[in-house]
């Protein structure tokens, strides 16, 4: 018996559960808000499915109604990505360490 | 391009994920992590192009909103003020939430694109799939807006409860679990579009009942609800990129919650239910007989500094109202010229996010080795001379250790009031977010500082 495709993914998902909790238990707690904007910039990785879903449309009819669903999620996730991974990249770049010449 | 192909070339992007996670964990390289988390969403965006191969006038226009976006949050990236970070993050989560709820409508009503399908007669497992990803989206979209309407003030703080809520809140999700059934026995469109809207209630309905400082884990678990509608998606989507994410988004949140649940020594159902001190606040401000407190201004404040040889600094969500870092970190500066030692001390929930001390004090230029967790610095407040606290009030509460009947007790706090001396800045008297008296403000070696954070603390720089 040939086993389901979404037991694979199914699997996958459950072992990302298992990584996700290993990994971000290491974080360090001074980190936890980049941690919350970088993880939310990630999330947006939605924009695959905006993006799929936009491009369902053919030529004659780009603005069909399922891909101005997807038109409208990718200016969503849009800002989230760029908003998400500068914001990120933002507070990272203020976490100096102590300076030596004192 | 292949299926194959791109579905590795997904895997490796969720790897990348994984890995930008993995950098958090120390800051130096916590910067080669987020790169890697760019790297991994350009990887996924261009895989997307060349496996739907359509470089036709739609793809142009994809472009053109893809940079609209795009230029939206590059714009709020570079002009938001760190001060503002929760409401930020509370904002973007409700984005993530909206788009997954389009995605799901858009594959509902075209599932051919998406092979799942034709309209009407969409594969089980995708419609519950689907259906999950829609309601958890649309519950994480309301429910962000009303965690990020709080934050920026324009709805009060304060938590909303009328009687009966609990009762409405767990029939509304039996009707979301019935809804879910029925749609996948019919395939009615009606049903998913109903589905939505309720899903949209419910959210609204969970976040007002909870209060601003309770913000923390409200943040935490509205970003874990936007990883699970992620997985919901990816699920539908059959996409691995989007199944790790979420998977990893969503585990982060919980552990965040958890973490912040502990800090306030709560169990999350206790916070999720919200009211925090509703009902023991009435009994505790009664019978309170005036107690003196002692009161100084700048220059006492100065001069008890000046001679100390160790200062800890205890920042909290007032320090990040007043805007009071910078001025904190010069008066910082100058105890330092004095060969003063200063260390600050993070309460995990001071703020209104997970670390949100931690990016002020960053911001204002404070080196990251100088800034202590609550277990590494409590055993030092009894060794060290001045205790400053700047905008914290119930973390820093004794009672929290003596009094059983206090609605706070068993809360880790910091053991401010085993310092030499303590120096409150805060403007009146009035009883923290738990609406409990501080019996740290009637102690012996207390001495209040009533004015605004940031004033007071530029005057006491005067004075040194």
């Amino acid at each position: 018996m040939e086993i389901d495709p979404f037991i694979f993914r199914l699997s996958i998902f459950i072992l990302t559960i298992f990584v996700g909790y290993y990994v971000v238990w290491s974080v360090t707690p001074s980190l936890h808000t980049p941690l919350m904007s970088v993880t939310n910039a990630i999330s947006s990785v939605i924009i695959v499915g905006a993006i799929i879903a936009a491009l369902s449309g053919n030529d004659g009819d780009i603005f069909s109604t399922s891909s101005i669903y997807g038109f409208l999620a990718i200016i969503l996730a849009a800002v989230n990505i760029f908003g998400g991974f500068l914001v990120t990249q933002r507070m990272l770049a203020m976490y100096k360490k102590k300076k030596k010449d004192k | 391009m292949s299926a194959n192909l791109s579905a590795t070339l997904y895997l490796i992007s969720g790897v990348l994920f994984i890995l930008a996670l993995r950098g958090l964990s120390s800051p130096e390289t916590s910067r080669q992590g987020n790169f890697f988390g760019i790297i991994g969403m350009i990887i996924a965006v261009v895989v997307t192009f060349l496996s739907v191969g359509n470089f036709t006038t739609g793809f142009i226009y994809v472009l053109i909103f893809l940079v609209i976006g795009g230029s939206i949050g590059a714009f709020i990236a570079y002009k938001i003020p760190m001060t503002a970070m929760p409401e930020l993050v509370a904002g973007f989560h409700s984005l993530v939430g909206l788009a997954a709820v389009f995605v799901a409508i858009s594959a509902f009503i075209n599932p051919e694109v998406f092979n799942l399908g034709t309209p009407g007669n969409i594969k089980l497992a995708s419609l519950i799939e689907m259906s999950i990803g829609a309601a958890v989206g649309a519950i994480t979209f309301s429910g962000s807006v009303i965690a990020f309407l709080k934050l920026q003030g324009i709805m009060s703080g304060a938590p909303i409860t009328f009687k009966g809520q609990h009762i409405l809140n767990a029939l509304i999700l039996i009707i979301i679990i019935i809804l879910t059934f029925y749609l996948c026995a019919t395939q009615s469109s009606n049903l998913f579009w109903i589905l939505i809207a309720v899903s949209f209630i419910i959210g609204f309905l969970i976040i007002i009942p909870i209060g601003g400082a309770d913000m923390p884990v409200v943040i935490s678990m509205l970003n874990s609800y936007s990883g699970w509608a992620a997985a919901g998606i990816g699920f539908t989507l059959e996409n691995t990129a989007l199944i790790i994410t979420g998977a990893l988004v969503g585990s982060s949140g919980a552990i965040l919650s958890y973490i912040m649940c502990k800090g306030m020594n709560r169990s999350f159902f206790n916070v999720i239910l919200g009211g925090f001190g509703a009902t023991e606040q009435s009994n505790s401000r009664q019978n309170k007989e005036q107690r003196p407190v002692k009161s100084g201004n700048a220059d006492d404040a100065a001069f008890l500094m000046k001679n100390a040889s160790s200062v800890i600094i205890v920042p909290g969500y007032g320090m990040a109202v007043a805007q009071a870092q910078h001025a904190l970190r010069e008066m910082v500066d100058k105890l330092k010229k004095n060969d003063i030692k200063v260390s600050y001390a993070i309460h995990p929930v001071a703020g209104r996010m997970p670390g949100h001390m931690n990016v002020l004090l960053a911001e204002a230029n404070v080196p990251y080795d100088e800034v202590f967790e609550l277990e590494e610095i409590n055993n030092d407040f009894a060794n060290a001379d001045v205790a400053f606290v700047i905008g914290a009030n119930d973390v820093t509460n004794p009672v929290a250790k003596t009094d059983p009947q206090s609605p706070i007790f068993g809360m880790p706090v910091l053991d401010v009031e085993k310092c030499k001396s303590v120096l409150f800045v805060k403007r009146s008297l009035s009883p923290g977010y738990a609406g409990i008296d501080n019996d740290l403000f009637y102690k012996e070696n207390t001495l209040m500082l009533f004015a605004d954070a940031k004033k007071m603390t530029e005057d006491i720089t005067k004075n040194l």
